[in-house]
């Protein structure tokens, strides 16, 4: 029912075909998980967006609760222990926290698919690749065992692995990590989905695989005009592919910026000190700068700004005052669009 | 273990390391004084010659047949010298690692030599093989799993102790182990605690300090940092550097984070299946390199600077590195580089200073093992 109603509040039109505009839309979402040691708040608000062709970098370090916030919309939770307390998930107008789990299954794979961190533990090591990338097309489209497998074929060539006729039958462990990884593509992109979600695609992989792996990734968004929300906790990745970034700490965004500004001028102390900490050529021989301390325990965490034990600005306020996510202006006040900073002090941290 | 002895090991000839002054002992008290005397500062501490490592691949059940072998590390050299960081750098399954166990006389040596101040470890036992472990420790990559979860900090930390008595008398320890624990930052009452009550930059530094009990001169450090968070990662890299100055350290750095190995490197070497492809300063490998495949790992590294990513030219090496069980013949970068000839299959190119850049004063005269060594100017990350 209320799916009826909410497709009627909006305007947009909820055909298949289209794919442009507004898709992802996260709205205050709290994600936690009852353990025996307590409630472990690992989402505490978070509030992104992802339109269509556009790349969503979502930064942070174990912990900062960025995979959690993917899987939930995936809808891929541990539920128990996990829990979504409140919270909207937007996907083309409609709320999928609100969804039925049928109603979820469709989406999920077809319209929003997922690639995971790492491949050999995400695809069935007794089954061939083969079989796995066609039960794509057998679940969701119906088709028949020797379709499926042709499509297969079809996708493993789409991800540039060589011979795929010949090696559509292979099991995962006889492929290396970078061809894995292309599997996993290949299994995202089956149904071309609107919206991709990579957990730490290349983060398993050597260098010269993961440049391989990343080009691949932005060939065929191009090509498909897919939404991509990439998480990662590499600032080189980030600076290389995406538009738009979501740095996290302790389960809440603390900056958003488009990806060059967010590099020449972080509005968070603690995006300048990820970017301070980064080895530059002139500071050889010297120290290079750290953030000190540790990350927070998810079980407790500090009051007010999370980062303030960390934060070489912290002040009183940051101690008892949680900082929203407010607008970034310039020093007259204009706006600067699509940036966000958490912080009581970030008319000094960006403008110095 | 069946060694293979058929194999004829290409006798790798690397002109451009120094003469090794050998020591014969003729007892081990000889031996053990040898390895106890002092280097000077710049002088090499551990010379390494035409290093081999094969691992047997058998066949059978009942009776094992030698069908090939992983050639792992396939003739390497290199010095390391005293208070010098020299880093190694290369995609997994290069044989660093590998590399890493023989120094430490954890694996037995196929063919080749390593001289610690002139005496060849891989033919030392007894008390002189003991006296050389104990001057060579390692840092192992993960501290999750390189900690005993049933020890306290304090027996971790003590351990090496128990081998090594004479470091530290008995009743000396738990000082010793609480001073430790101040030299790497911890807070020295942490002693009794046990490895899950930290996290994983703490332990990182737990393994530090267990490397540093027994005053070691060389320190092996297998991927310290990769498996730690982005802001832990610098404030052990510090801890790392500080500890070098403080008790003159010689590093051997592997890492596959190029960046941080060329901030903490003297030196740096690049490996590619079993083989060293080149080897210079920071300098010439970042700025100058001369190896097609140092020229596509860097280039192949992001760099955290959007700014960059528009006008930079990327080389993109196609498919993986070849299986170790299996090489290609002559230079094993041949199969995945834009340069390959004919010469490059049949020709094992030497690691020696381009014959074109030789007795120039270029930074680009450094050793590299290609035939077709030339500069190229790549973008890099650090």
């Amino acid at each position: 029912m209320t799916i009826t109603e909410k497709t009627a509040d909006v305007p947009a039109p909820r055909s298949g075909e289209e794919k442009s505009g507004r898709l992802l839309d996260v709205k205050d979402l709290h994600v936690e998980f009852h353990t025996r040691d307590g409630v472990v708040k690992a989402v505490n608000g978070v509030n992104y967006s992802v339109d269509a062709g556009e790349t969503l970098a979502v930064l942070g370090e174990s912990g900062s609760g960025k995979s959690v916030t993917a899987q939930a919309i995936m809808g891929i939770l541990d539920m128990p222990p996990g829990k979504i307390p409140q919270g909207e998930i937007i996907f083309r107008g409609q709320d999928m926290l609100k969804m039925s789990n049928e109603e979820r299954r469709k989406i999920r794979g077809r319209k929003i698919a997922m690639i995971f961190q790492d491949a050999l533990s995400s695809l069935n090591p007794v089954l061939s690749v083969g079989y796995q990338l066609g039960e794509m097309f057998r679940v969701h489209e119906g088709l028949s065992r020797k379709e499926a497998k042709a499509k297969a074929i079809e996708l493993m060539d789409r991800v540039k692995i060589p011979a795929a006729k010949e090696r559509v039958s292979d099991y995962p462990h006889q492929f290396s990590g970078g061809m894995r990884q292309r599997i996993m593509i290949a299994m995202a992109l089956a149904l071309e989905p609107d919206l991709i979600i990579a957990d730490e695609p290349t983060t398993a992989l050597d260098v010269t695989v993961q440049a391989q792996v990343m080009d691949l990734l932005a060939d065929l968004q191009r090509e498909y005009n897919m939404g991509l929300i990439l998480i990662t906790h590499d600032l080189g990745v980030v600076a290389d592919v995406a538009d738009k970034i979501a740095v996290m700490y302790a389960g809440r965004i603390v900056e958003t910026a488009p990806v060059h500004e967010l590099y020449k001028r972080p509005a968070h102390p603690y995006t300048r000190g990820l970017l301070d900490s980064i080895p530059r050529l002139d500071q050889k021989g010297q120290e290079l700068y750290a953030i000190k301390g540790l990350p927070p325990n998810l079980l407790k965490i500090p009051s007010g700004c999370a980062f303030n034990p960390r934060c070489p600005k912290a002040q009183d306020i940051c101690r008892t005052e949680v900082p929203p996510l407010v607008p970034v202006t310039e020093r007259d006040g204009a706006e600067l669009a699509g940036r966000g900073s958490a912080c009581h002090f970030w008319k000094e941290t960006i403008h110095g | 273990m069946a060694e293979p002895t058929k194999d004829a090991v290409p006798a790798d000839v690397t002109p451009n390391v120094s003469e090794v002054e050998t020591v014969d002992a003729e007892t081990p008290e000889e031996a053990v004084a040898a390895i106890e005397a002092p280097v000077e500062r710049g002088e090499p501490i551990l010379q390494v010659r035409n290093l081999v490592k094969h691992f047997p691949l058998t066949q059978g059940i009942i009776v094992k047949r030698q069908v090939g072998a992983v050639k792992a590390v396939d003739g390497i050299s290199f010095d390391l010298y005293q208070g010098e960081t020299l880093g190694i750098v290369g995609e997994s399954g290069c044989g660093k690692s590998t590399v890493a166990k023989l120094l430490m006389t954890l694996e037995q040596a196929t063919a080749g030599e390593v001289f610690y101040k002139g005496q060849d470890i891989t033919k030392l036992s007894g008390r002189a093989l003991k006296a050389v472990r104990r001057n060579i420790q390692m840092v192992f990559q993960d501290p999750y799993t390189s900690l005993n979860p049933r020890m306290t900090v304090g027996d971790i930390i003590g351990e090496p102790f128990e081998i090594h008595p004479e470091v530290a008398p008995r009743g000396d320890r738990r000082r010793k182990v609480q001073e430790l624990l101040d030299v790497v930052g911890l807070n020295p009452e942490y002693i009794n605690r046990y490895p899950h009550q930290f996290s994983g930059g703490q332990r990182q530094r737990i393994g530090i300090a267990r490397g540093l009990a027994l005053n070691p001169e060389i320190i092996i450090c297998d991927e310290p940092v990769s498996a730690l968070d982005v802001s832990v990662q610098a404030q052990v890299i510090n801890l790392m550097e500080k500890l070098q100055d403080e008790f003159n350290l010689s590093y051997l750095f592997i890492a596959h984070d190029l960046s941080i190995v060329r901030h903490i490197s003297d030196r740096v070497g690049v490996m590619y299946l079993g083989k060293m492809a080149e080897i210079g300063t920071d300098e010439q490998i970042y700025d100058h390199p001369t190896h097609p495949y140092t020229q596509a790992l860097l280039s192949a590294v992001p760099v955290p600077d959007p700014e960059a990513r528009e006008g930079r030219e990327r080389i993109i090496l196609t498919g993986d590195v070849p299986s170790p069980a299996n090489p290609p013949s002559g230079c094993r970068f041949r199969t995945r580089c834009w340069k390959a000839q004919d010469k490059c299959a049949q020709e094992v190119p030497l690691l020696a200073i381009p014959e074109r850049f030789a007795g120039e004063d270029t930074p680009a005269a450094h050793e590299s093992a290609c035939h077709f060594a030339e500069e190229k100017d790549v973008v890099h990350a650090a």
